[in-house]
């Protein structure tokens, strides 16, 4: 760990004030995922900028019957907010499906859009890694890799995003609110995180200096027909091997609409609206379902150790989107794959 | 006289646990601590060209960075360096001693500073370079290069032969990954300095007489210079068997600075530390077309480090569980650049024994037979490698009572022949077998004219819960109740007591009671027997007891005199004695402990999700001192082996000879949702000829057994065999 100087900021204009004076600082909310890379010496920050105080805690209805939820919130709050749970399960699953209730109750939205990737060498600083440390070469191409992306990969990461959250939100089509030094402006959460390509350092569309003051959910939430279903190595408190996010606007046994994001496969939260547009209009049956899940995993590639992921996440895609359309929800306390 | 023995007695240190006033080696308070925190080599094997601490000393607070070229005296000799459980063979690694690195992870560096974060940091700036050299961590890769240890078990008839013949033949080969312990406490040392060369040291160990004479030998020190103590441990399963770097360094420090020097290891540290080697173990097992065993070969081939042999009884547990007329077992190793394993709770047997019972079940099905009738085929009453019956051995009943509470009548043999809804059920079993081993130890008992006793003893207590059955144990010997019993352990100034380990310390700390009560017990009688119209006046020993406060007639309590009053007339206050436990020498017998585990498993098969929903362990140990803190004993053992099964891998790029997961975020074990119902139940054995009490010990026997009894049970579900652990949900789809 490095030394570090620290400010805390009064309000967000001085946060960015902040950031824009001190080339080399973070930001920093819950500090679950930051703290953990400093003591890695993965990040060594110049500054601390603490915004954990800056009041961007609230949930706001919006004018067109959405709700903005505060870049503060934490994880554990925007998972039992009752609006949250009556209007937005799917998004209040997938929370309840990451980390652990301690880390929940610390994380905020901001941070948990921005959590960087787990790939084990970006960890490791003796090891080449493109991410951390641009151009050194990517370690888990050739290395271990089971965990690795198999979608939108570039010959120099195959490093996945690792937030459940995010997944739900792309496929709630989410917006993301930024302010920066440049004023406000707001980008759908599905154009917030990037693919590697050759520049993997580089997770997301934020801006230098921007930062995250909310999240904003369009008014469908999906109530009715959603599941997320998460598969990975134990059956909690660890980080996705495949997840799903699986929405349907039902008439009958009729897809009216469909919404579908993966996690655990790419340098973001995976959408196909090939896949999804493949499903409306049609029966919500296992057949569709996996007319789908091959759309989407369309293009999907595999390194040594990731292969399994791409029958895995055929697989899951079915059964999440038969979850969905059974309304019988993906339980995240009772262990058990319905 | 067993108002204690053998009851859920409830932990006497679990107030002090849970309230946060038992203290810890990295937690106890000293004038003018300092703080040390260690640089780790990055490459496996090589050496340091060049080592720059001149930035780390810059930084405000740093007091000192240590290295193999300015620390001070350590010895040159192996024989110094050898702890009392060193591998025979090798030379043991040396923290700081000069400028090679044998693997990654090896500390290299101990910046000292006031504060433990001004440490860390300036830790960050040491610049090291090295001269590199071809190195190798792979033990598939250099499997060709497996050597035989020295002392194979001997071989009986002709397993070659017998397995060639066989009428039904199985061979496989299990691959056991590399695992680390985890425990929750962190290794720390705090060395206090106490002016003029001597310390005390805190220190995180499972025994501190061991740390004790190992820090006299590696610095040159006499025995009163320094003294040991480790009142409470985090859990430990092995890796504080032996001295770690950080009880080195901070007593290095510590001499080098004459301050007091606190090491803690961070988690990822731990991972420099031994673990339970990565093992191939090939098992053949050639069976007559009765259903009876002919043949039974075993061959592990396992990891360890280039200096040192580190081998622990993998393969010879056929010898003890199957009758066969025929065996062969072999213990190979590899040599590699990582660092030495270590112990790891039921070592040897948790590998090897999981190898065996994985291939008993094949052998089962593919003879068509229940695998507990197999079992039962082929049971030994003799430990056939010394020819010895048991001082005990319930396994039987284990299997009955096991299969009882499990339901076991009810299985279908068939595989992916049982459903629950969408998941697929499977039961399987497994037998679990551990020694049932003795060591001497003492233990002094002062006991005060009020009823109170103090009994101390220097054995730690790594959370198995020996404070607590050592206090059971004294309490019906001297006939107090437990409330007037203080225990006081892992101090290396109290009376003698080997590391706590092998499962060897509720016997051994219990006879020790026994030995030092009985000399109190003949001490109070000759006070009582002289007193004026004595009750006890002529009484032998052999024909008294200490009960209720007083010592009485063996057959007649009323023939009774009180502590109190023997001790006022005896005209003494304090009646302290000391005694070696000791234990008949018997040639004439085989000591074990054994189990039967029984598993279900419900699996998703599209998903491959496996959950473990019932695990029935019936333990056949002799005598339970404490039914509570034992049971707790198995059901941490049966969590364990479920991590075995399914979780647990310290996972290495042989490209660079690194753990790459060297934290409990990706190292996985179990967590509650991995875990449903475990059944405890431990069979009647009395044992008339182990030792006095009829105990065994408890420590390893939990995990024996089970992750073979889920794979088996894997197997039933899927027809999948998954020979290569953990079972993850990848092999199963694959
Ligand atoms: C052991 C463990 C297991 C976990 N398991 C899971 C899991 O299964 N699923 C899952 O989804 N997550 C998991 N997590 C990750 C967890 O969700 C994230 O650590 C958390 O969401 C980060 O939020 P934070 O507020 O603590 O972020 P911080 O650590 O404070 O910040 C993280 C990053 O976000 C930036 N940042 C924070 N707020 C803003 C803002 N408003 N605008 C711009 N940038 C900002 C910071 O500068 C920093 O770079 C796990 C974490 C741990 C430690
Ligand atoms: S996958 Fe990405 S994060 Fe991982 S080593 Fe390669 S470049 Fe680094």
């Amino acid at each position: 760990m490095n030394n570090f100087q620290y400010s805390r900021a009064t309000d967000v204009t001085d946060a960015i004030r902040l950031l824009a004076a001190n080339p080399g600082a973070r930001l920093i909310a819950g500090g679950t995922n930051l703290i953990d890379l400093m003591k890695e010496n993965v990040e060594r920050p110049s500054r601390l900028i603490d915004i954990s105080r800056l009041p961007l805690r609230k949930f706001e209805e919006t004018a067109d019957g959405g709700l903005r939820i505060g870049a503060l919130v934490p994880n554990s709050d925007l998972a039992y907010h009752p609006l949250i749970e009556q209007r937005y399960p799917l998004l209040a699953s997938a929370i309840l499906a990451g980390a652990s209730a301690q880390l929940r109750n610390m994380a905020s939205v901001g941070g948990n859009l921005m959590q960087r990737t787990r790939c084990a060498y970006f960890y490791d600083t003796a090891t080449p890694c493109n991410k951390r440390n641009p151009g050194s070469g990517c370690s888990a191409l050739d290395g271990l890799n089971r965990n690795h992306a198999i979608l939108g990969t570039s010959a120099s990461c195959i490093a996945t995003n690792p937030s459940d959250m995010s997944v739900a939100l792309a496929a709630l089509n989410a917006l993301v609110h930024i302010a920066g030094p440049a004023g406000e402006r707001v980008i759908a959460l599905t154009d917030f995180h990037r693919l590697p390509g050759d520049a993997p350092h580089v997770d997301t569309n934020l801006g230098a200096g921007e930062i995250i003051t909310a999240i904003e959910l369009p008014s469908r939430g999906f109530a009715q027909n959603y599941s997320y279903l998460k598969i990975r190595d134990r059956l909690s408190y660890a980080f996705a091997l495949i997840s799903v996010a699986a929405a349907l606007d039902l008439n009958g046994n009729a897809i009216r609409e469909a919404r579908l994001a993966l996690g655990g496969v790419a340098h973001k939260p995976w959408r196909s609206l090939e896949a999804e547009a493949a499903l409306r209009g049609k029966a919500a049956t296992p057949d569709h379902f996996s007319h789908a899940a091959d759309l989407l995993l369309q293009g999907a590639t595999a390194r040594a150790h990731n292969g399994f992921k791409i029958e895995l996440a055929r697989r899951a895609i079915v059964r999440t989107l038969t979850q969905a359309a059974d309304a019988t929800p993906q339980s995240q306390s009772h262990k058990k794959i319905a | 006289m067993n108002a204690y023995v053998g009851t859920p007695t409830s932990r006497v240190d679990g107030r002090a646990k849970v309230t946060g006033a038992a203290k810890y080696a990295g937690e106890f308070p000293a004038d003018g601590l300092v703080h040390g925190f260690i640089v780790e080599a990055t490459i496996p094997r090589g050496r340091i060209a060049r080592l720059d601490t001149s930035a780390a000393l810059k930084v405000n607070g740093v007091l000192d960075v240590l290295t193999h070229a300015n620390r001070p005296p350590l010895a040159g000799n192996d024989e110094a360096w050898k702890d009392e459980v060193a591998p025979e063979k090798g030379s043991p690694f040396r923290p700081l001693y000069d400028d090679t690195i044998k693997f990654s992870g090896q500390p290299i560096a101990l910046v000292v500073a006031e504060d433990w974060e001004t440490a860390k940091f300036a830790a960050t700036l040491v610049r090291v370079e090295y001269k590199p050299s071809s190195f190798a961590t792979d033990l598939e890769g250099e499997r060709s290069s497996a050597a035989e240890m020295d002392k194979p078990l001997k071989p009986r008839g002709n397993a070659a032969a017998a397995l060639a013949r066989a009428a039904v033949r199985h061979e496989a080969d299990y691959v056991i990954p590399t695992e680390h312990h985890n425990p929750m406490e962190l290794f720390a040392t705090t060395a206090v300095w106490d002016g003029g060369g001597k310390l005390t040291v805190y220190d995180k160990t499972q025994g501190v007489q061991n740390v004790h004479k190992f820090l006299c030998a590696v610095f040159g020190k006499k025995p009163d210079d320094i003294r040991v103590v480790s009142p409470y441990v985090g859990g430990a399963f092995g890796s504080g068997l032996r001295p770690q770097h950080q009880v080195v360094l901070a007593t290095l420090a510590a001499l080098a600075l004459k301050r007091s020097v606190r090491v803690v290891l961070t988690r990822q540290q731990m991972y420099g530390l031994g673990y339970r080697p990565m093992t191939i173990e090939r098992v053949g097992l050639g069976a007559k077309s009765d259903g009876t065993l002919d043949a039974v070969t075993h061959e592990a081939i396992a990891i360890t480090s280039r200096y040192e042999d580190f081998a622990r009884n993998d393969t010879g547990w056929a010898e003890q569980l199957y009758k066969s007329p025929n065996s062969r077992f072999s213990h190979k190793l590899v040599h590699l650049d990582v660092a030495t394993p270590c112990d790891m709770r039921a070592p040897g047997a948790a590998s090897g024994v999981c190898a065996l019972e994985c291939a008993m079940d094949e052998l089962a099905v593919a003879l068509k037979l229940d695998p507990i009738e197999l079992r039962l085929n082929c049971y030994s009453d003799r430990d056939q490698s010394e020819n010895l019956p048991y001082t005990s051995k319930q396994l039987r009943e284990c299997y009955a009572r096991g299969a009882e509470a499990f339901g076991w009548s009810r299985r279908n043999p068939a595989p992916r022949s049982m459903h629950d809804n969408h998941e697929l059920v499977g039961w399987g079993m497994a037998t679990g077998v551990w020694e049932a081993l003795q060591m001497p130890v003492a233990v002094r008992i002062a006991l005060t004219s009020n009823g109170h006793a103090e009994v101390s003893c220097a054995a730690s207590d790594i959370g198995t819960g020996t404070y607590t059955v050592v206090a059971q144990v004294a309490a019906d010997a001297l006939g107090l109740p437990i409330e007037n019993i203080s225990v006081r352990l892992a101090d290396s100034t109290l009376p003698q007591a080997p590391v706590e380990g092998g499962s060897w310390m509720a016997a051994s700390s219990a006879h020790a009671v026994l030995a030092a009560a009985e000399e109190v017990r003949k001490e109070l009688l000759s006070l009582a027997g002289k007193m004026p119209g004595s009750p006890l006046a002529n009484a032998e020993l052999a024909d008294t007891v200490l009960i209720d406060g007083n010592i009485a007639g063996i057959s007649d309590h009323s023939r009774a005199v009180s502590i109190a009053d023997a001790m006022r007339h005896g005209n003494i206050e304090r009646i302290a004695k000391e005694k070696l436990n000791h234990f008949d020498e018997d040639k004439k017998h085989a000591r074990n402990t054994h189990s039967a585990v029984f598993a279900e498993v419900k699996i998703d098969e599209q998903l491959g999700v496996i959950r473990v929903t019932r695990i029935v362990s019936a333990v056949a140990a002799g005598r339970i001192l404490n039914t509570k803190t034992g049971r707790s004993q198995i059901m941490g053992g049966v969590v364990w082996g479920i991590g075995m099964a399914l979780h647990e891998e310290t996972v290495m790029d042989h490209r660079f000879g690194r753990i790459m997961n060297a934290n409990i975020a990706e190292y996985h074990i179990p967590v509650n949702a991995d875990v449903h119902d475990i059944d405890v139940i431990f069979v009647d054995e009395p044992d008339a000829h182990i030792n006095k009490l009829g105990v065994k010990g408890l420590g390893e026997i939990g995990i024996v057994g089970v992750p073979a009894a889920i794979a088996n049970a894997v197997y039933h579900a899927t027809g999948k065999r998954i020979r290569r652990f953990p079972i993850t949900l990848d092999k199963l789809l694959g």
